[in-house]
């Protein structure tokens, strides 16, 4: 059997039993809605409202609604499309590379993470359909065989990359999410009393039984999704970082980017699984499932990333000036010191001082210092992504064409839009599912909850 | 002895070691187990059961396989064969073009072929009704099920050797 060594944090506290992780989980999803979680949808729809009327302005009166001019193609729609595809990392990061380095610690905050992903990915998608203008031809994107030669997309493009790389990584993330949730659904089957919740949850658990012969297979099906599915978030926001690195434009053209842009979602993803977790874990009570311990791995690695992301501003720094190349430099001295540069700022405070507090112990192990820095850092990438986008294209190499970019309230609409497409989907699952893999909880219970004396026998 | 497959006997443990040990017991003793239910999958049951190694993961490399193959032949054909371009004198094949959309067809082909592959083998499938021996199993119990028809041992021996390797319910069981 496991034996985890003494000095270690347990990771399930109070002394939980098996039955008491079922009870735990599954009393959030059998129990009627609360007022607050009536509250909460009610907010999200409320949002998603509103953001659906920006989206159908922008839908009827096209992408002229936005702030876009010629020199500033891209503004606010790849700067959202970026930064949830970043926080969509984390899941994945999670359930998969965590899997494979054999960390525990993961068991309690992988489903919900990894419906983070999906719910972000969804969201990103959205900005995509969007910023093509024509909605209804997205599927030219795709290499569909057509009437028109067959006039096939260019293979040669990162864009193109981009829809199989994202597309690729909803559907693995989806089926990889799902697969590991059966034996959960099963749980909930069998203690099911409505018939309706008998026929969902039986029709989605697919007659599990939990025979060991099943389990075998499903832990080779998940150990193999997770050889799967490290490369691909690897790859995936490599593919988004090409949609720049690909380019000319000053500031943009740089081989940094495939690295940075991982990290740099991976540090966007984990903030934003905290904000998400510190909440739920209060609400729904499972404090004694998402431990201090969880909190302050989280936030550990947030300061690894963050550290990245700031040794990358420094490495792109120091090409600029040590390239000899005076558009590049150019580039970053505008950054600082331009129109922008209270968003070059913003983003500098954010992101490369925020993650150094979690040197000091007291500040990673509060929870109120890591909710208010995990928004921090999230709205610091946010920064990131606008900065290296709009600041590069308002002024690249002809100054007569340099500009200033004014976001309009549909811009801002769009984006109100996908909080509220994520906020809902998220409360809906927090409702319908269960927010904890209950059979991988239960797997470390004995060799790492607080319960040491049933070890020794 | 009746060869129909109706009479079971469940044995219900609370604790995972004392079923592990139990299971190479009991095999040992010479009893058939039928299955062993529980609520989350435990190191070492494979072996302890007797199971050979799951091959899905053999499946799987066979799916990416045939997902990086299809991916590099349409980019092949749709590149250099049905509509070649000239694009600033560059060639029809720029082979560091084709991996990233290749590396995302394999792992595509990988993932799906071998889930679909799984849940067709494992019998899981939106909708299959299964008969639970004891609906605990998904929760906090774990199962082990005697086929009496497929035993040489009879009820009182079985339920004397389980009792005895730490099982802490023993009863007969008859599906439809």
């Amino acid at each position: 059997m496991h034996v985890s060594s003494p000095i270690r944090e347990p990771l399930v506290t109070n002394g939980k039993t098996l039955g008491d992780v079922t009870n735990d989980v599954c009393k959030q999803v059998e129990g009627k809605p609360t007022k607050l979680w009536y509250f909460a949808m009610a907010f999200s729809l409320v949002l998603l409202g509103l953001g659906s009327y920006s989206l159908y302005i922008t839908w009827t009166q096209g992408i002229g609604s936005w702030g876009l001019n010629k020199s500033v193609g891209w503004a606010w729609d790849i700067t959202n499309f970026v930064w949830w595809v970043g926080i969509g990392h984390a899941g994945t990061l999670i359930s998969a590379v965590l899997l494979l380095f054999r960390q525990k610690w993961r068991t309690s905050i992988n489903r919900a993470a990894e419906a983070m992903t999906i719910f972000a990915v969804f969201c990103a998608g959205s900005f995509i359909l969007m910023h093509m203008g024509r909605t209804w031809l997205a599927h030219w994107a795709l290499p569909l065989p057509n009437t028109y030669g067959s006039l096939w997309v260019n293979f040669n493009s990162p864009l193109v990359w981009d829809v199989f790389a994202i597309s690729t990584y909803l559907s693995v993330s989806l089926v990889f999410w799902f697969i590991g949730m059966v034996p959960d659904l099963a749980t909930i089957r069998d203690r099911a009393t409505s018939p309706i919740s008998k026929m969902m949850y039986g029709f989605f658990s697919l007659g599990w039984s939990g025979s060991a012969k099943d389990w075998s297979r499903y832990e080779t099906v998940s150990l193999v999704l997770a050889g799967l599915s490290t490369p691909l978030v690897l790859s995936v926001h490599t593919i988004v970082s090409m949609d720049f690195a690909t380019s000319v434009i000053p500031g943009w053209h740089t081989t940094i980017f495939p690295p940075y842009f991982v990290a740099g979602a991976i540090f966007s993803g984990f903030a934003m699984v905290l904000t998400l977790m510190l909440v739920t874990r209060k609400v729904y009570k499972l404090e004694d499932y998402i431990t201090i311990t969880h909190i302050e791995t989280m936030n550990k690695i947030i300061m690894l990333t963050g550290s990245i992301v700031g040794v990358a501003y420094i490495t792109e720094f120091f090409m600029a000036w040590y390239s000899g190349v005076e558009y590049e430099q150019y580039c970053f001295i505008n950054r600082a010191t331009g129109p922008y540069w209270w968003a070059y700022w913003s983003m500098m405070t954010c992101n490369v001082i925020s993650p150094q507090l979690m040197w000091f112990k007291k500040i990673r192990t509060n929870i109120y210092a890591t909710f208010i820095l995990s928004i921090v850092v999230n709205i610091g990438m946010w920064f990131e992504r606008f900065v290296i986008i709009v600041s590069s294209l308002h002024r690249d190499y002809l100054p007569s064409s340099w500009t200033y970019f004014y976001p309009t309230i549909y811009d801002v609409g769009d984006y109100i839009f996908s909080f509220g497409l994520f906020f809902t989907c998220f409360f809906l699952f927090a409702k319908f599912l269960p927010v904890i893999n209950m059979a991988e909880v239960k797997a470390i219970l004995k060799s790492s909850s607080e319960r040491k004396d049933v070890k020794h026998h | 002895m009746s060869t129909s497959s109706n009479k079971f006997l469940v044995g219900i443990f609370d604790d995972e070691d004392v079923l592990m040990h139990s299971i190479s017991h009991v095999r040992h003793d010479g009893g058939n187990i039928h299955d062993v239910l529980t609520p989350y999958p435990i190191h070492g049951i494979e072996d302890a059961m007797g199971f050979k190694r799951s091959r899905l993961s053999r499946a799987a490399f066979l799916f990416g396989l045939l997902g990086f193959i299809c991916a590099q032949s349409f980019i092949f054909f749709v590149l250099n064969v049905d509509w070649p371009m000239n694009i600033g004198g560059k060639s029809t094949i720029p082979y560091p073009d084709f991996i990233p959309v290749s590396f995302e067809c394999t792992v595509l082909f990988a993932a799906y072929g071998m889930v679909f592959t799984f849940l067709i083998v494992s019998n899981l499938l939106p909708g299959v009704k299964i008969k639970p021996f004891d609906i605990r199993s998904t929760d906090d119990k774990f199962v082990m099920v005697f086929d009496l028809a497929h035993n040489t041992k009879t009820v009182d021996e079985l339920t004397l050797m389980l009792k005895s390797q730490g099982a802490s319910e023993v009863y007969e069981k008859v599906m439809d």
